[in-house]
């Protein structure tokens, strides 16, 4: 051993405190950043705001330049990039077996699982205010280059319901990468889950009374839709939908995946 | 210090890992030696809790290591230093870990150098690494929280020989200023030149173990000489029982020093005197043999 490594290999051992969840947070934070595939995918929902705002003031007519129009257009892609962060958050440490060294430096998986989740609703929370203020920029860009009038037809109520929408919709990601733990598997149930199952829904809705009755308590995208409609308030049947399907779509599968993690060997 | 205590790991009826109880010393190099399969890997990761054992427990210098508030302090762990995602540079890789053990930042360019890795390979990504580059990424962040326990699981794979030499050198030093180390590995040669205490482990059993010393010697002794016949004489007599084998060495079971003592009497000049190492090697042998994958072809 060379005398560098024997002046700074004292094997202290130091018992040290426990890892507070804040540092664990932080850390996990960095780790959707720091890989080239992690940063372009997150880069990504700022280049896609930008995109559709461009959009909107090129081909929007131009009575239909308003706030709520550009927040709309934004939240598409927007909606759809989250939780793919939260699945490859979640699933990575399964896919690239990082696990073995996540879970072994802070043994406990229930925080590493708990961090993850804060961290994501972070990043949902900030993207959702970049929307916004990507969408104000667009909003006074058109309205000076049109000459329309300015017209900001979105509360702060009903940016609250935009923001909770969007945090739900990254949390059905989270839930699946918990659920399934691997990348290529939860990113296509995702898929299914937002492109597949709602024109089924949709069209069993059509042919069947019942179900069309039924369609609001168990189709969690169909319950969660109000929450992006910027000309009306929610009802309280409309939030008891978005309850009952968060309990059963999202808090119960997510239950059980969890209870799968806590077990699971990390190989 | 590790203690493993009957520990066995099933899964369904197959036992991975069998009722194996052993323990690694502070001051010594423990060898976990067995083939593939054997069940190594297996009770490395039941010690750090990845893999929750079904029956029995291992402490860490006293504690369950999910009990640890702040493992990377006390143990240093590489179970797989291909287990890292490819995008990331070995830096962040290390950062990653100095900042999840909440150590000062200076720590991440001191592991570099420990292991020799430099500034501007240390900015690469590990998918462009090569396995002993990842060997020495993966030893870095064992050492990084400056532990008093390592745990390595075949920690020379992918190393030259220059490095398997470097990396000797780092854990019996690491040992000789009293931490506790416990290496696995399938190559008896290597654990051989490095390790104090061998746990020799075969289908999930414990096979054999002790110290180095004991296990080579358990075989007895090997010696030449320009008389052997004299020589041969004066052991019998002494109720020594003698063999001897067709390239003219007489083999005995008692220690060198015993035959070198009747040698002077007897006034036998001898030509070579050793310790019989084939014990281990043989048992080793004979384990891999009856493990299935080998098991055709010898």
């Amino acid at each position: 051993m060379t005398a560098v490594a024997a002046g700074i290999l004292t094997r202290r051992g130091a018992v040290g405190h426990r890892v507070p969840l804040t540092r664990v947070t932080q850390v996990e934070l960095r780790k959707m950043f720091d890989t080239r595939s992690g940063f372009w995918l997150i880069a990504s929902i700022a280049i896609s705001a930008l995109l559709a705002t461009g959009g909107v003031i090129l081909w929007a007519a131009d009575d239909q330049l308003t706030y709520s129009t550009f927040a709309t257009a934004i939240r598409f892609p927007v909606v759809i990039i989250l939780p793919l962060i939260a699945i490859l958050a979640v699933t990575s440490e399964w896919s690239q077996r990082t696990g073995l060294t996540t879970f072994t430096l802070i043994p406990h998986r229930s925080r590493i699982i708990s961090a993850k989740a804060i961290s994501s609703v972070i990043i949902a929370v900030a993207a959702t205010a970049l929307t916004f203020a990507v969408g104000a920029l667009g909003n006074l860009l058109s309205a000076a280059v049109t000459g329309t009038a300015l017209v900001w037809d979105v509360t702060v109520t009903q940016c609250l319901y935009y923001t909770l929408g969007m945090v739900l919709s990254l949390l059905i990601g989270f839930m699946l990468g918990v659920l399934i733990r691997s990348s290529t598997g939860a990113i296509v149930a995702y898929f299914v889950i937002t492109f597949v199952l709602p024109t089924i829904f949709g069209l069993l809705a059509e042919s069947q009374k019942w179900f069309h009755d039924l369609q609001p308590w168990v189709d969690i995208q169909f319950a969660q839709s109000g929450l992006f409609v910027f000309d009306q308030a929610l009802t309280g049947e409309q939030w008891a939908h978005i309850a009952v399907t968060g309990v059963t779509s999202l808090l119960l599968p997510l239950a059980i995946g969890l209870a799968f993690v806590m077990r699971a060997e990390v190989k | 210090m590790i203690t493993v205590e009957a520990v066995t790991m099933k899964y369904g009826s197959f036992a991975a890992v069998d009722d194996v109880t052993f323990t690694a010393r502070p001051g010594r190099v423990t060898g976990f030696l067995g083939p593939n399969g054997a069940g190594k890997s297996t009770t490395m990761r039941i010690m750090v809790g990845l893999t929750r054992a079904t029956a029995g427990s291992v402490t860490i210098s006293g504690r369950h290591y999910v009990d640890l508030p702040n493992p990377g302090l006390q143990v240093g762990v590489l179970l797989d230093a291909s287990a890292q995602h490819a995008g990331r540079t070995g830096r962040e890789i290390l950062t990653i870990a100095q900042q999840y053990m909440g150590l000062p930042r200076s720590r991440v360019a001191e592991m570099l150098e420990v292991v020799s890795l430099t500034s501007s390979e240390a900015s690469r990504r590990v998918g462009n690494y090569s396995l002993g580059m990842r060997q020495r990424l993966g030893i870095a962040t064992a050492l990084i929280g400056d532990p008093e326990v390592l745990i390595l699981d075949e920690p020379a794979n992918g190393l030259d020989p220059a490095g398997i030499r470097w990396m000797r050198d780092l854990l019996r030093g690491y040992a000789d200023r009293g931490g506790t180390v416990l290496l696995s590995s399938h190559l008896l040669h290597e654990i051989e030149v490095i390790a104090d205490d061998i746990v020799m482990i075969g289908n999930g059993r414990i096979v054999s173990q002790g110290t180095k010393t004991e296990l080579l010697h358990a075989a007895g002794t090997v010696v030449r000489a320009a008389d052997l016949e004299t020589l041969q004489r004066a052991l019998v007599e002494l109720g020594i029982a003698t063999s001897l084998s067709e390239d003219g060495a007489l083999s005995t079971d008692v220690e060198p020093t015993l035959v070198g003592k009747v040698a002077l009497e007897a006034g036998v000049a001898l030509t070579e005197l050793r310790s019989a190492d084939a014990g281990l090697e043989d048992m080793f042998l004979e384990l891999t043999a009856t493990s299935q994958r080998e098991g055709a072809a010898s």
